[in-house]
């Protein structure tokens, strides 16, 4: 039960660190790592949800199917994210950091 | 007529766009016939799950006979069946636009090139959106809805670069990520609810669901994820620049389609599946972001120098109406009224947005610009968008018969009976200042001063103008068939059982 724990809080820490670089760096790829690790996070967590204790019989599949499905989703978009962060560089003969300031509406996040 | 009973129909509003995108995808010529096929043939099968639904009631179905809680399940209710209905007609619409859009574009001498590449690629990302929305609405299980959640969030951020231009980049980037952030949180949520229950089936997770710590975390994650995606105000910052730098059939999609779909995932959650663990605070907090979203979106429309930034400003106050549902369902006895409500608001917005983008985008295709100041005496040259520009406007604003009147009458009557009269006061003040921003630009478009020089416009096909029309006519319509809608709301019960499917 202390192991399902640890795994489940390391999940939830994974999350919340991702979800902070999301917002707290302006870097393009940064931001993309950023949602990554958070999605490394949720699939820990999943995976933890599959334990069972000792002879309680078999281990929880469910879990494992939901991981890989999430898993391909991450991949791809990813790779979209990845796509539309190099045509933000060629386009906007901007160094990725600065992009982030380049939007033309009035009310930014920042 | 045995294979119009087969259950197996369900199905068909997701295959046949799916199939639809991938054939555009590989050939890439005709794609147009191609696309307009496949919505008049995803028309067909929704009419048929109409006639299902009439007959039978809600209708369930297995993917393949495999039983919950690997198998795929889908479901049909009164809800989803409109949005689906919605989700057709609108997408008629936007194809035969978009046909009339693009080929404008081409024809013009200038980057002929790069018209022709986005119209290419234009096609089987709408199909697949498209694909995608169907599913969404159709899903009966919670991790479902989160990989249709995160097929729209792909096809739209695709869609919103199409354009190329460097603000349309760095806007659809962000709306990927903000998507993304939505998904996931989203996704946290199920976690949560698979640690609390062990199933992820809907239908399933309605009877057994008691409110609990476990059940609250869940919906708080899932419920931010889906705010951040509907962009209710002040989560609202992603939507203004991804929505008014998209090309022009792009925005209607994602302002008049795209929004709803989390939309539809949230009220069903909180209405349907975890109603019993919905507190009167959380529904009040939602029902005051409305409001601000329905004051401070009408306050920057008005605002707006340049049409399309408009539209879209008014887009997040729209979107506030919905949210103001939230708190009137509170009291036990007119729930069903505050469902048809907010029905009839999302399909008359749908509808309404969309043919007011298609005009937008039309006059900036005419005119080479849209700041709203030199639109003056556009209706000389462009009668029709014009003429479809101001219908849509008279939605936003809610004059009878059109669908948002409906709506926003059922709003009050709610707000009124429940004795929670203070949000009927915001319904009225959004009313009068979505009057405002119409007409100021309507106001422009249809009085020609004197001086004014009036440009004659490109030929260009009916198919660029009509489209609008055509779908600001039928939210004005909308209020005249209300009973037919409050009919298909309220078939909750299995009116008799559909013959088992003959397999696909």
């Amino acid at each position: 039960m202390l192991t399902n724990n640890l795994y489940n809080l390391c999940g939830l820490l994974l999350f919340g660190m991702g979800l902070f670089a999301l917002f707290a760096c302006s870097h393009l790829l940064r931001k993309i790592l950023a949602v990554n690790i958070m999605s490394s996070g949720v699939f820990l967590v999943l995976i933890a949800t599959a334990y069972r204790p000792l002879g309680a019989g078999e281990i929880d599949p469910v879990p494992h199917a939901m991981v890989l499905t999430g898993i391909v989703v991450s991949v791809s978009v990813t790779a979209l994210a990845l796509i539309l962060a190099c045509r933000v560089q060629e386009t906007s003969n901007h160094s990725l950091s600065q992009s982030e300031r380049n939007t033309n509406d009035g009310d930014s996040e920042e | 007529m045995t294979i119009f009973n087969s259950s197996a129909w369900i199905v068909a509003p997701i295959i046949i766009p799916l199939i639809g995108g991938l054939l555009c995808f590989l050939w890439r010529r005709d794609t147009f016939f191609i696309a307009l096929f496949i919505s008049l043939a995803n028309l067909l099968s929704v009419t048929t799950l109409l006639r299902q639904f009439l007959l039978f009631g809600p209708l369930r179905y297995r993917m393949g006979g495999w039983e919950a809680p690997l198998g795929i399940a889908l479901r049909l209710h009164g809800p989803a069946l409109l949005m689906l209905l919605m989700t057709a007609v609108s997408g008629i619409g936007i194809t035969l636009y978009a046909r009339g859009y693009f080929s404008f574009r081409i024809s013009a001498l200038k980057h002929n090139n790069r018209h022709e590449q986005q119209e290419r690629f234009f096609w089987p990302l709408w199909l697949m959106l498209w694909t995608a929305l169907n599913a969404l609405f159709l899903s009966g299980d919670i991790f479902n809805l989160y990989v249709t959640l995160e097929l729209v969030s792909v096809s739209a951020a695709a869609l919103a670069a199409l354009s190329g231009k460097p603000a349309s980049q760095i806007a659809a980037f962000r709306y990927l990520l903000v998507s993304l952030l939505g998904s996931l949180s989203y996704l946290l949520g199920v976690v949560f609810v698979y640690k609390t229950y062990g199933i992820l089936d809907l239908e399933m997770l309605r009877q057994i669901a008691t409110p609990g710590p476990g059940l609250q975390m869940a919906l708080t994650l899932m419920t931010l994820g889906l705010l951040l995606k509907t962009a209710l105000f002040p989560l609202h910052f992603w939507l203004p620049p991804a929505h008014a730098n998209a090309l022009a059939p792009v925005s209607a999609i994602l302002s008049g389609l795209v929004v709803k779909g989390s939309f539809f995932i949230l009220f069903t959650l909180w209405f349907e599946i975890f109603a019993s663990s919905i507190t009167a605070n959380a529904l009040d907090l939602i029902g005051l972001l409305g409001a601000g979203a329905v004051i401070w979106g009408s306050l920057q429309a008005i605002r707006q120098q340049r049409l399309k930034l408009l539209v879209t400003y008014s887009t997040v106050a729209q979107l506030g109406y919905l949210f103001i549902a939230f708190p009137l369902t509170a009291t036990e006895n007119i729930s069903q009224e505050v469902w048809t409500a907010v029905t009839f608001m999302v399909m008359a917005h749908s509808f309404a947005k969309t043919a007011m983008f298609m005009a937008a985008g039309t006059i900036f295709l005419q005119v080479g610009h849209d700041r709203i100041r030199d639109l003056a005496g556009i209706r000389k040259s462009l009668p029709i968008t014009s003429f479809a520009y101001a219908i849509a406007g008279v939605n936003l604003i809610g004059l009878p018969p059109s669908g948002g009147f409906i709506g926003k009458w059922l709003l009050l009557t709610a707000a009124l009976t429940s004795g929670q009269w203070h949000w009927s006061l915001v319904i009225i003040a959004g009313s009068l200042l979505a009057s405002v921003y119409v007409f100021r630009v309507v106001s422009r478009l249809f009085l020609t001063p004197d001086e004014a020089i009036i440009q004659e416009c490109r030929p260009h096909s009916p198919l660029q103008e009509w489209p609008a029309l055509f779908l600001a006519i039928i939210a004005l319509l909308l209020g005249l068939i209300a009973p037919y809608f409050s009919l298909i709301l309220e078939t909750t019960e299995i009116v008799a059982n559909l013959a088992p499917g003959g397999g696909l």
